[in-house]
């Protein structure tokens, strides 16, 4: 066998090796990780009813952080996913003084209500009548969540499900902030 | 119970093709006819379980089970019936249920045609097909079980994607994928090949219709994702180079490269290895483009990510591409060629042209296609390759590739002689080049669009002329005209039908070169009873309507259309609002005509109906695409049918002719 055929019996395999590492690369980025042009913008105010008849409204929130989530009955599966963490993200720091806000996305009152109450939700959710809030804040899908400090600034948005270790760093991170 | 029982099925069929591939692997090397007996007898346990799969989920899909999750998260209690069953494939997991059936099936053939004729070959063959499907096996055990339980079961589930409401969902996935699996016969074929050391031609010989059959599903089902894309999705195109388009049309371009220049291996016996690596990356690009689709590494409309199914299919694309080129690189003093290249002016140059452009037009979309991946690789920006890249050098390799298709079937092998230049080129040329100043004088201005129509003539000439002349020299030898013509294609039927699709494809250019070049458009906002008009239409909005349907709700606008000669029609085209979507669908109304389209597409309007905008097109000999597809599936079908055996075609032949 010959030296130029014994090159070519290890390049043609190893030839397709950069394009596998190449797309191996490719799981590591998220091509709709677009960077949200709020994040470190002042969050939009927004006045809301909630579910159970008490106003929701932003401004009254400041120096406080805040999470507003964005959600639908419909989102299935992935608002039921995160559905148990934020409960309990809501439950572990609002003696902290965190604030949380579901917001009722494109949806219908009386499967919105069955969530609300599949659930056991205690934190304030409130329709968005119009979608105008969520036309405010830039809401692409369900469910997205905002994470707002202590300034009122957009400091992180999270696109899909959250989880209770992302609540968790994020809302500890926030509320070690100053005022 | 379904969940339950479809699991278990799916991981029964998977370990019996692990176990039908070992098998028939062993039984090649150990000569043992009781083990191939047996992987065949898994091949069709398979094939049975898959089908048992299959019909569990369709059976969910009707029965509204939503204690599947698939179901749930597909289907709601408002989606019609026909599109409960057609949502089966309408997202990841079942369509990896009809990836695996359909390789089922064509496992199943192959066991039936080559059980007897190939027995060296068929045991490997069956073990390459039945690997292959424990892969598909795997994914639908593991990343992406369509029988995932669902609990606590909703009391409805989320729908399908309203925009797969549509015929065109219900035959483009099942042509796709029939093209997708298809090669996966000759990709087998060809490994059984390497592996026993049969490096001839016998492979081709054997899979070459098989090629056509992938080669023609894949056409059907990019010209049916086209149709789908111009008609619901309302930008009034039919190609975008979408990432997903472009996972679809690689392989067909290097499949298209691998079914012409197998014919110079069976003539002239070179090429081998070429060979082999085309059909390696035939098969390696449709698998490659349902990564793409189903891991999310790349930004598209279509594409979804899908937990880690993307790294099981890079893992098994890595397995197929080094395992194969391995063999390929083992075998190399094997496939020497054993003809040489005698003249640049010949058909084997034309159809090395043919491959050279084909695999470049194929690097060139792979290349746009995972740029965006490479850019942020190496310089860490996010980009996106928008269609101006891909058709600004695509455009000349495909124009290239028109002129080959006049030149490949005539030119003579080995050497043409000047004699041969002249007797075949001389007049379609002078044709090609006549009806391009035709148009021109007629008012034609676009330099690219007469390039394309010259070299479409000229193509169509070539074929004509050797029709002609094929056809003249039966009629001297004492054939009656019917039998001259159609029984001539039927005895030389690959030629012609390979001509037929030339023809197809070349109807098709036309119809993309038109339009992209004469297609117009405007918008605007019309208040009730105003008119407006475009390119001779002149159109009235009548008013809005509510109609609520019974998985969502629809405004539908009408508007009334009259054209140069008076009343023409009535479009009405609507918004569709589905709860669980964001935005509304716009649904689009049009009439086709052979030269050009009539389009509208419902924009924004006033919930009192007073006024309204509107998105009209008039885009021009779009229909030649779907007359095109059209020539092109009867091409195919004319060079699939088995070539009559010599001797009843002769006795038929005289029958005709003595009546």
């Amino acid at each position: 066998m010959s030296g130029r055929s014994r090159i070519l019996r290890w390049a043609i395999p190893l030839a397709v090796v950069p394009v596998l590492v190449l797309l191996a690369y490719g799981f590591r980025t998220d091509p709709r990780d677009i960077p949200s042009p709020l994040l470190g913008r002042p969050a939009s105010p927004f006045k809301l009813t909630a579910f159970d008849g008490k106003p929701v409204a932003l401004e009254s929130l400041r120096g406080q952080v805040v999470v507003v989530n964005f959600w639908a009955s419909w989102c299935y599966p992935a608002c039921y996913e995160e559905a148990p963490s934020l409960e309990r993200a809501w439950k572990a720091y609002k003696d902290r003084g965190l604030v949380m806000v579901g917001v009722n996305y494109q949806d219908k009152d009386e499967p919105a209500r069955r969530f609300l109450a599949q659930f056991g939700h205690t934190f304030p959710n409130a329709p968005d009548p119009g979608s105008r809030v969520s036309v405010d804040y830039g809401v692409y899908g369900v469910p997205e969540t905002y994470f707002i400090d202590k300034k009122g600034r957009v400091r992180f948005k999270q696109v899909g499900p959250v989880s209770d270790e992302m609540l968790k760093d994020q809302i500890e991170r926030l509320l070690a902030e100053a005022a | 119970m379904t969940p339950e029982v479809g699991y278990a099925a799916t991981v029964a069929a998977l370990i019996l093709a692990v176990y039908g591939s070992g098998a028939a692997a062993l039984s090649a090397v150990k000569g043992r006819a009781d083990l191939r007996r047996s992987s065949e007898r898994a091949a069709v346990g398979v094939w049975l379980l898959v089908m048992t799969c299959m019909a569990l989920l369709i059976y969910a899909f009707l029965t509204f089970d939503f204690s599947v999750r698939y179901v749930a998260g597909n289907t709601n209690l408002g989606t019609p019936f026909y599109y409960r069953i057609t949502a089966v494939w309408g997202a990841l997991e079942g369509s990896i249920i009809l990836w695996a059936f359909m390789l089922s099936i064509y496992t199943l053939i192959v066991m039936a045609r080559y059980r007897r004729t190939q027995p060296q070959l068929y045991p490997w063959v069956l073990a390459v097909m039945l690997g292959i499907s424990a892969f598909f096996l795997l994914v639908m055990a593991i990343p992406a079980p369509p029988f995932e339980r669902l609990s606590p079961i909703p009391a409805d589930g989320r729908g399908l994607n309203p925009l797969l409401e549509d015929s065109g969902m219900i035959t483009h996935p099942v042509a796709l994928y029939l093209g997708f699996t298809g090669f996966t016969v000759p990709f087998a074929f060809a490994m059984a090949a390497l592996i026993i050391g049969r490096t001839g031609d016998e492979w081709i010989t054997i899979t070459r219709r098989w090629t056509i059959v992938a080669w023609y599903f894949l056409s059907l089902g990019l010209l049916i994702g086209g149709w789908w894309s111009y008609h619901v999705l309302g930008w009034g195109g039919y190609w975008a180079w979408d990432p997903v388009e472009n996972a679809a049309f690689m392989p067909w371009l290097t499949g298209t490269a691998f079914l012409h220049s197998v014919m110079i291996q069976e003539r002239r016996r070179m090429l081998k290895l070429w060979n082999l690596t085309l059909i390696i990356l035939t098969f390696s690009l449709t698998l490659f483009g349902t990564f793409l689709t189903r891991s999310g590494i790349i930004g598209s409309v279509h594409a979804f990510s899908q937990g880690s199914v993307g790294q099981f299919f890079l893992g098994f694309l890595a397995l197929i591409v080094l395992g194969a080129f391995s063999l390929l690189a083992w075998r190399l003093e094997r496939l020497h060629a054993q003809g040489e290249l005698d003249s640049i002016v010949s058909r084997e140059s034309a159809f090395l042209l043919n491959n050279l452009f084909l695999v470049a037009a194929a690097f060139t979309v792979f290349f746009g296609t995972v740029f965006p991946l490479l850019s942020e690789a190496v310089k860490g920006q996010k980009v996106s390759v928008g269609a101006a890249f891909f058709n600004l050098v695509n455009i000349p390799i495909f124009l290239a590739l028109i002129f080959l298709m006049g030149v490949g079937p005539l030119i003579a092998w080995r050497r043409a002689s000047a004699e041969n230049l002249r007797r075949n080129f001389l007049t379609p040329v002078a044709i090609g080049i006549a009806a391009a100043a035709v148009c021109r004088v007629a008012g034609v201005a676009n330099a690219l669009v007469l390039l394309c129509l010259a070299l479409v003539v000229f193509v169509a000439a070539t074929i004509a002329l050797d029709f002609a002349r094929a056809a003249r020299a039966r009629r001297r030898t004492g054939d009656g005209w019917l039998d001259a013509t159609w029984g001539l294609a039927l005895r030389q039927n690959r030629r012609y039908g390979g001509f037929v699709v030339h023809l197809g494809i070349l109807v098709v250019a036309l119809g993309v070169a038109g339009s992209q070049a004469w297609s117009t458009q405007t918008e605007a906002t019309l208040n009730r009873g105003e008119s407006m008009e475009l390119a001779g239409y002149t159109i009235r909005f009548d008013g809005l309507q509510g109609v609520e349907e019974s998985n969502h709700a629809k405004v539908v606008g009408t508007f009334t259309v009259s054209d140069r000669k008076g009343p023409y029609t009535v479009l009405t085209p609507a918004k569709k609002f589905y709860p669980q979507e964001q935005t509304p669908i716009a649904a689009v109304d049009y009439r086709l005509g052979f030269m050009e389209d009539l389009y509208l597409v419902l924009g924004e309007f006033a919930r009192d109906g007073s006024h309204a905008t509107i998105k009209i097109q008039v885009n021009r000999m779009v229909s030649w695409l779907w007359i095109g597809g059209f020539l092109l599936t009867l091409g195919a079908a004319l060079a699939i049918v088995p070539e009559p055996r010599r001797t009843p075609a002769v006795a038929r032949a005289g029958q005709t002719a003595a009546a």
